[in-house]
């Protein structure tokens, strides 16, 4: 009886498996122009994966009061837009929980990654905000959040430069 | 698994490059900008709908002033929006307003209504006047390099 390939099978299915780590780009392949413009105007352009569908559903529900700001689109490109983000909605183990605020800053997930983070640096005036994923992580717009491939933001004390590489 | 289709079949360098850009160009996203307008024919289109040419200096004073809220315009565009601006909140970059220094400014009809719309509700919790969109810019094509 011939050996079955069952190594060269199982390579592929562990390369095929969603990873629970940001590794890979959080970005469907096929992201709408209008996502990018609309959505990622004034913050990073979230991978609608950090999110369950029920989050967005509230999200593209109330972009008049859109976490301050009037963020409304006309009718065509909200429904474009709500029925893209239900598709690609987070369904991972992690993503599951539903933030307060549906504030992905706010998940369980995001807190425990950022944990080591001294309060007074996402108030540097480079972050600003947990939201510009950017300060830190260049390659957001691209859904890239590698650990590897941080930059360090202006203004870090001594003491929080070394927190960094912990 | 996703992969970028492999342009490079060729033995050329050179075809292979231009393959690859051309790759990467259809796979770039469209741009969603219609360019059917200039920024002076804003002003104008403006300008008509109040009655009333379109007055800078009244439109500096506007777009640098807090009308009751948090914000002014010039609270995520700078004070003289020559420059790239930052979003008050996010920190986000944002392109230069004025159109002598962002010759992309002003000249997509619906991006200019979008914006307008947003942006007053922000800043003043309703819609901008047509006198108050002319005279900011009126003001904004004044700032040359």
């Amino acid at each position: 009886m011939k050996p079955t390939p069952l190594l060269p099978a199982l390579l592929t299915l562990l390369a095929l498996a969603p990873t629970a780590r940001a590794d890979g780009p959080l970005m469907p392949l096929r992201v709408p122009p209008a996502y990018t413009q609309e959505c990622g105007a004034c913050h990073t352009a979230y991978p609608p994966a950090l999110l369950p569908a029920r989050s967005w559903k509230r999200v593209m529900g109330g972009l008049e009061q859109h976490y301050g700001s009037d963020a409304t689109l006309d009718p065509k490109t909200l429904q474009q837009l709500d029925g893209w983000l239900q598709q690609h909605a987070g369904t991972s183990r992690r993503a599951a929980e539903e933030p307060p605020q549906d504030r992905i800053t706010r998940s369980a997930w995001f807190e425990r990654e950022h944990r080591k983070i001294d309060a007074a640096v996402w108030k540097l005036p480079s972050v600003k905000s947990a939201a510009q994923c950017a300060a830190c992580h260049g390659d957001a717009d691209q859904g890239r959040f590698d650990e590897r491939a941080l930059r360090l933001p202006a203004g870090l004390s001594a003491s929080q430069r070394r927190a960094w590489n912990d | 698994m996703r992969t970028m289709p492999d342009p490079s079949h060729t033995d050329r360098p050179l075809l292979r490059a231009l393959a690859l850009a051309l790759a990467s160009g259809l796979l770039a996203a469209a741009p969603v900008q219609a360019a059917d307008t200039t920024a002076a024919q804003q002003l104008d289109r403006f300008s008509t709908a109040a009655g009333a040419p379109g007055q800078a200096e009244r439109g500096r004073v506007f777009f640098t002033t807090a009308h009751g809220g948090e914000w002014s315009c010039a609270s995520c565009h700078g004070a003289r929006p020559v420059a790239p601006g930052r979003h008050a909140s996010t920190g986000k970059a944002l392109d230069a307003l004025a159109p002598g220094f962002n010759p992309r400014a002003f000249t997509d009809t619906a991006k200019v209504d979008k914006w307008f719309r947003r942006n007053c509700k922000d800043v003043l919790q309703r819609e901008c006047s047509a006198a108050e969109k002319a005279d900011v810019l009126a003001w904004l094509l004044s700032l040359k390099p």
